[in-house]
């Protein structure tokens, strides 16, 4: 069994590789290689799954040691995978929503030109995925890290002929490298504190170890899950990841890649527990990050991008969850699953509709969709309610149980908590409401649309949005890029596209009962991430009624301004809340004050310095020798007599030298 | 001893292939080429039979060839390898063939312009090349500091030619301003290098002198003289041993090239034509930073402890300096060369470390990064001989006409900035671990670095692949052709392999470098909790 | 007679020679004044020889004149060349010796 780990990963991988290198020759069926050798990894991940059911607790635990990798005096690097319940669980998920995303590509990808190197792309971020989830070290684990990075970078700016998907893939990237920096010199520090950086070896001896090393590796581990996982402060670049097609925003800004940083702190669990304040902080990151994500998208009319902020936001939660320590673990992981079920489907809804509405992504510019969409409707609203935690759905079981556990971390800081995340909770209800009524009811404000609105700064217009997907219908495509409008014919997507979101809602209904459903998912995480009943301060009931209660009160805001009235095409000025939001909390301002433009000013200085100070210097030397020798030329007149006079001063020197070296 | 001169060969055919080069008559140039690429890769062939004969659990030194040669002064015509000499070898004879392949066109008499009397560019163009792989070859292998010295320096004259005699014709002020400012770099290239070579002259007779004096026969042995230090008979006052490291650590300081000697390397790089900076950045520069880890720690084990504060932050100072003007750039060839120098930086702090982790990954960057630069820097000049201009800005939207081209230029910039699973990574990591474990300070300011190259590469490739294509130069811009995806792919491949897989290199690398820390007498930190396993 | 009194003469006849070198433009008149110098170093070899009793000093000083007769003949060459070309045997009239 243990054999086939490897193998999970090398499908994918010989997929992009096959792809990338294959040419032209494979466009016709690439994209059916692709998805085949991601179900082929669902498939080697089904079957080592079921191979573990039949293990008892124990002895669940797979390794594979592949080869040695960076040998050195002291250092071991190893290729080597550990299948354990954790990383089976993300396996399946990865594998799952990873297959049923490669589908529904086949279908919304039809007319790109370049639909091969995008399975290629895909595929090779199913390869790093699971190679980071699937590591035995952390080096390993690192090199799957950062090959999401890169995978997200490509997938980013996969339409590249886009100055803005070229930027915002950058900034992906090097947000996520700040991160990664931090990753790295967590691995320095266990390293030269334990003298390894495999998990068994440095979480086994955690408890040895001082709290100030611990709590230095929690904080560099902490840096590099907030940038995989767009937590503040290094939450900026998941609004702009959206340039991307929407199936990656499904698949890698919401269900897989962005929760690798609460995979890195569960995984690290014995670390936290030994450092309380690193706890502390991953706490405080998680509740700012669930409210921030939260409140930008109450403000976002960009369908993507609202759906982004709520990513971002429930992270947070699980962020939040997997601080509490051996109360959360296993809570942030279920609703990581529940979360990769609803949002992939959401994401893979508003894919749909775009795909109806000629990439329009605006959603003041939608309305009563639900009539020419009616699968598209039905899956995302079942979405909907799951993220809402509508009681009965998976978003309901998974998300109360975190809030429960919020509660439950003791004294002033427990209602802090508590109450954060119940303010998410109203949060999310009210902006996915607005979501939902925006796109789905109301008029058709799509009919009959007044040509050229005025662009917002939020919201680009329609003809940058029409350039946006190369070869899709490029009638369309050239007429909006003439600033014409054409009014968009909704209709509902091709089966191959509407499949996978059937799967995805069956998940956001189903799956967090089935995991609640005596408290299998919990027990089934405990060997890997232990587990301790949460005690809440208030009875649960009171809190689940309480969840119920806020989200009720959001879903009803939302309904007062939004369902009652009808909604202005162009987004009023709103507030001055609603425009920072709009503006994602002025976390671009921020940065671009804080870092990009000292740096621009330092590196332009640098420039200028090296060039007249470091160069300056050199030049000046030899500037200095040659204005020397001009005047040492000088005195080589070409007279003779002059000369001479030279030679016998010198000889005169010469003699008196010796002389007086006598002399003495 | 016995057998086949395996390392003279490995030099000699290529100083040999170079004089029948520059004789081939004017009318034949492609033979020219094709002489020279053959003499490359039949120089491939010796080198790896050098790695092939070369047992990592052997003799400090293999392959070892000693000649009398200057008597009166102890000159032995010393050559011998070990694991770091024949990795850099290796790396020498692999990269020349792919220079001279790159390089098909670019000694092409331009057309239009006839050449004046004998002068045979293109002939010249080869046969140095060839010229230099031999002399690095040389000193890669030599054991005597005098023939070191000697090849170090000779070394100047091909490429004094290679820089100020062949340009890419992209100068934005046309050619004569190009003329002028290659013959600017070809001139600052010589005389920082020369002023360097000099000093370490007067530390050759210093050391000539030392040795003289204390073991009754000068002599120039690197072996002989480490030896006698570990034995005690040669013990040098701490002072005279400070001035004659300072001496030789100038030079290579130079070379290397370290903050804030620096500045003739964008210039060199810049000016001449993209096969020529990769030889330099790539190959020529690899002997400093080779030198200092055989010859400054080899021979003066106490002077390059003293040193080592200073030298640290000197490489700090170059790996973020050097990367912050990479991203001030705008010159498409001076970006690769200050990324060079922040990675140059890397070198130089890997080695003075003095841990394991540290040195190794020091020897496999000089391999790893030799290779990167290739792909990046040729694929660049690639790109430029396309367009005729080295400006990022004249750029923009490649990747739509010019897949290929552009897919290569991310995997060099991805080397580059030392993406896991490329073999830079692997390099990159060793040195910072092994910097961290001594000096954790100065491991995290090196792991900014990392950061920073993200920015310089992905702003490179951002402002000239991504984007509409809105130039018609870049409207009929090919792709890659037969020849030049020839040179990229084996490079790439070669980086992809020894990503995944670079424990070859490691093993042979790996006793060299434990060689070397007991010469200075460093041991590793060793962990806080050693005990880890046997409580487990 | 005291030998170092050959000794004085010679420096005499070299200081003179020396004075006239440097002093005198005529160009013959100069090479007048080197031979005087060779001819006091010549006086200065014979000297030492007597004074030391063996004959060293004595081969060196015809050594010197075997050159100095060499000189002559390349000298006064150079002297007809140049007075041809500038007809005039001043040295300061040529400043040729520089680039």
């Amino acid at each position: 069994m243990e054999s086939l780990i490897g193998l999970l990963v090398a499908a994918p991988l010989l997929g992009a590789a096959v792809l990338l290198c294959g040419g032209r020759r494979l466009d016709r069926a690439g994209h059916w290689l692709g998805t085949a050798l991601a179900a082929v990894s669902f498939a080697l991940g089904a079957v080592l799954f079921f191979d573990m059911l039949g293990r008892s607790g124990g002895e669940r635990t797979l390794h594979q040691h592949l080869f040695s990798w960076i040998p050195v005096e002291g250092f071991q690097a190893d290729v080597a995978f550990r299948l354990d319940q954790l990383s089976m669980t993300f396996v399946l998920l990865i594998t799952g929503v990873g297959t049923l995303i490669h589908l529904y590509s086949v279908g919304y990808m039809e007319h790109d030109a370049r639909r091969r190197r995008f399975f290629g792309y895909l595929n090779l971020f199913l390869a790093a995925m699971l190679l980071l989830v699937l590591a035995d070290n952390y080096l390993l684990l690192y090199v799957g890290w950062e090959g999401v990075g890169l995978a997200s970078f490509l997938l980013i700016g996969f339409w590249q002929h886009k100055p803005s998907a070229a930027a915002a893939a950058k900034k992906a990237f090097l947000v996520n490298r700040v991160g990664d920096a931090g990753l790295a010199i967590a691995i320095f520090l266990m390293f030269t504190t334990f003298g390894t950086f495999a998990f068994g070896e440095v979480l086994a001896a955690a408890d040895g170890a001082g709290e100030g090393t611990l709590t230095a590796i929690g904080l560099m581990l902490l840096l590099a899950a907030c940038g995989k996982s767009a937590q503040v402060p290094l939450q900026s670049w998941l609004g702009d990841a959206m340039e991307g097609p929407t199936p990656v925003s499904a698949l890698i800004h919401a269900a897989t890649m962005v929760t690798a940083g609460v995979y890195l702190i569960t995984r690290s669990g014995a670390i936290y527990d030994a450092a309380p304040n690193a706890q502390t902080v991953v706490v405080i990151v998680g509740a700012v990050t669930l409210l921030f994500g939260a409140i930008v998208g109450c403000a976002k009319d960009d369908i993507k991008k609202a759906l982004a902020a709520s990513t971002m936001s429930q992270i947070g939660y699980m962020v939040l969850a997997a601080g509490l320590g051996p109360i959360g673990y296993a809570f942030a992981i279920m609703h990581l699953v529940t979360h990769g079920f609803f949002k992939a489907g959401l994401f893979l809804g508003a894919g749909s509709v775009m795909h109806g509405m000629n990439d329009e992504v605006n959603m003041r510019k939608y309305g009563g969709l639900r009539r020419h969409m009616p699968i598209t409707f039905v899956t995302f609203g079942l979405g909907y309610l799951a993220i809402i935690g509508f009681p009965g759905l998976s978003g309901f079981f998974s998300k109360d149980l975190i809030i429960e556990a919020a509660f439950s971390a003791g004294g002033v800081r427990g209602w802090v908590l508590g109450g954060a995340t119940l303010l998410g909770a109203a949060l999310t209800a009210y902006y996915m409401t607005r979501v939902m009524l925006l796109t789905f009811f109301g008029e058709e404000r799509w009919r009959h649309r007044p040509t050229a609105t005025p662009a917002e700064p939020d919201v680009e217009p329609a003809a940058g949005r029409g350039a946006a997907a190369p070869g899709r219908a490029s009638g369309q495509t050239a007429g909006q890029a003439a600033g014409a409008a054409a009014e968009p014919h909704p209709h509902e997507s091709p089966r191959v596209m509407t499949l996978p979101m059937i799967v995805l809602a069956f998940g956001s209904v189903f799956a967090g009962g089935l995991f609640n459903w005596g408290e299998a998912f919990v027990h089934w995480l405990e060997p890997v991430t232990r587990f301790e009943h949460p005690h809440p301060p208030l009875p649960i009931p009171v809190i689940t009624g309480a969840t119920v209660a806020v989200m009720l009160l959001g879903v009803g805001l939302a309904w007062l301004q939004y369902g009652r009235r009808p909604v202005p095409v162009t987004a009023p000025r709103g507030s001055l809340l609603t425009r920072a939001a709009r503006r994602d909390l002025f976390q671009d301002d921020f940065n671009h004050a804080a870092f990009v433009s000292g740096g621009q000013h330092l590196t332009r200085s640098l420039v200028y310095l090296d060039h007249t100070v470091v160069d300056g210097a050199v030049n000046g030397t030899a500037a200095a020798f040659g204005g020397l020798s001009g005047r040492l030329r000088k005195v080589q007149n070409g007279f003779a007599r002059s000369y001479a006079v030279s030679m016998f001063g010198g000889a005169a020197v010469l003699v008196a030298a010796t002389l007086l070296m006598r002399a003495v | 001893m016995s057998g086949f001169p395996l390392l003279t060969a490995t030099a000699v055919l290529p100083a040999l292939g170079a004089v029948a080069t520059a004789a081939v008559p004017a009318a034949r140039r492609a033979a020219a080429k094709w002489l020279a690429l053959a003499v490359s890769l039949g120089t491939l062939v010796l080198a790896g039979l050098v790695v092939a004969r070369f047992d990592p659990g052997g003799a400090r030194y293999q392959l070892t060839e000693s000649y009398a040669w200057i008597a009166d002064f102890g000159v032995r015509f010393e050559l011998g390898v070990d694991g770091i000499g024949t990795a850099l070898i290796a790396l020498t004879a692999l990269l020349v063939p792919f220079v001279i392949a790159a390089g098909w066109h670019d000694a092409d008499p331009v057309p239009g312009e006839r050449p004046a009397g004998r002068w045979r560019p293109t002939q010249g163009f080869f046969a140095l090349i060839l010229m230099v792989e031999a002399m690095v070859v040389v000193s890669f292998a030599a054991t005597d500091v005098f023939v070191f010295y000697l090849f170090f320096e000779a070394m100047l004259i091909p490429m004094y030619f290679l820089i100020g005699g062949f340009g890419d014709r992209a100068h934005a002020a046309g050619e004569a301003e190009g003329a002028k400012q290659r013959s600017y770099a070809a001139v600052k290239f010589l005389l920082y290098n020369l002023a360097g070579g000099l000093i370490m002259l007067a530390a050759v007779i210093g050391l000539y002198v030392v040795t003289a004096d204390q073991l009754g026969t000068g002599t120039f042995s690197l072996q002989r003289i480490t030896e006698a230090r570990a034995a005690g008979e040669l013990t040098m006052a701490a002072g005279t041993e400070r001035l004659l490291f300072l001496g030789f650590f100038l030079a290579f300081a130079v070379k290397a090239p370290l903050w804030p000697l620096h500045t003739w390397l964008p210039n060199a790089m810049g000016e001449s034509t993209a096969p020529v900076a990769v030889l330099i950045t790539a190959v020529v520069d690899k002997v400093g930073t080779f030198a200092m880890l055989r010859f400054c720690l080899g021979l003066f084990p106490e002077a390059s402890a003293w040193a080592t504060p200073v030298v640290v932050v000197l490489a700090l100072v170059s790996i973020i300096y050097g990367a912050l003007l990479a991203v001030g750039q705008r010159d498409i060839k001076r970006l690769v060369a200050y990324a060079s120098i922040s990675h140059f930086g890397f070198i130089v702090l890997g080695i003075f470390a003095m841990t394991s982790q540290g040195q190794s990954g020091a020897t496999l960057y000089m391999v790893f990064h030799g290779i990167s630069t290739a792909v990046l820097m040729l694929v660049a000049g690639f790109l430029i001989s396309r367009r005729g201009s080295r400006l990022i800005a004249d750029y923009g939207g490649v990747q739509k006409v010019a897949p290929v081209l552009a897919g290569t230029f991310l995997v060099g910039g991805l080397a580059t900035l030392s993406l896991p699973g490329l073999a830079p990574f692997v390099s990159e990591f060793l040195v910072l671990v092994g910097t961290f474990s001594r000096y954790p300070a100065a491991g995290v300011v090196a792991t900014a670095g990392i950061v920073l190259a993200a920015l310089y590469v992905l702003l490179l490739y951002q402002r000239t692949m991504t984007g509409p294509v809105d130039k018609p130069e870049i409207e009929r811009m090919p792709d890659l052709r037969r020849r030049e995806l020839a040179v990229v792919a084996p490079l790439i491949a070669l980086l992809i392999a020894l990503g995944v897989f670079p424990k070859p290199l490691t093993d042979i690398v790996n006793p060299a470098v434990e060689h070397t820390l007991s010469d200075v007498r460093q041991t590793d930190p060793q962990p806080e909790l050693p005990a880890v396993e046997a409580a487990e | 007679m005291n030998p170092a009194n050959y000794l004085y003469l010679a420096a005499l006849l070299f200081t003179i020679g020396a004075f006239g070198v440097l002093i005198r433009r005529n160009a013959i008149v100069v090479f007048m004044c080197i031979e005087l110098m060779l001819n006091a170093a010549n006086l200065t070899l014979v000297a030492f020889s007597r004074m030391h009793g063996n004959l060293d000093g004595q081969i060196m000083a015809f050594f010197v004149m075997v050159v100095a007769a060499a000189e002559v003949v390349v000298g006064l060459a150079i002297i007809v060349m140049l007075y041809r070309s500038r007809h005039s045997a001043s040295v300061d009239d040529a400043s040729l010796m520089k680039l």
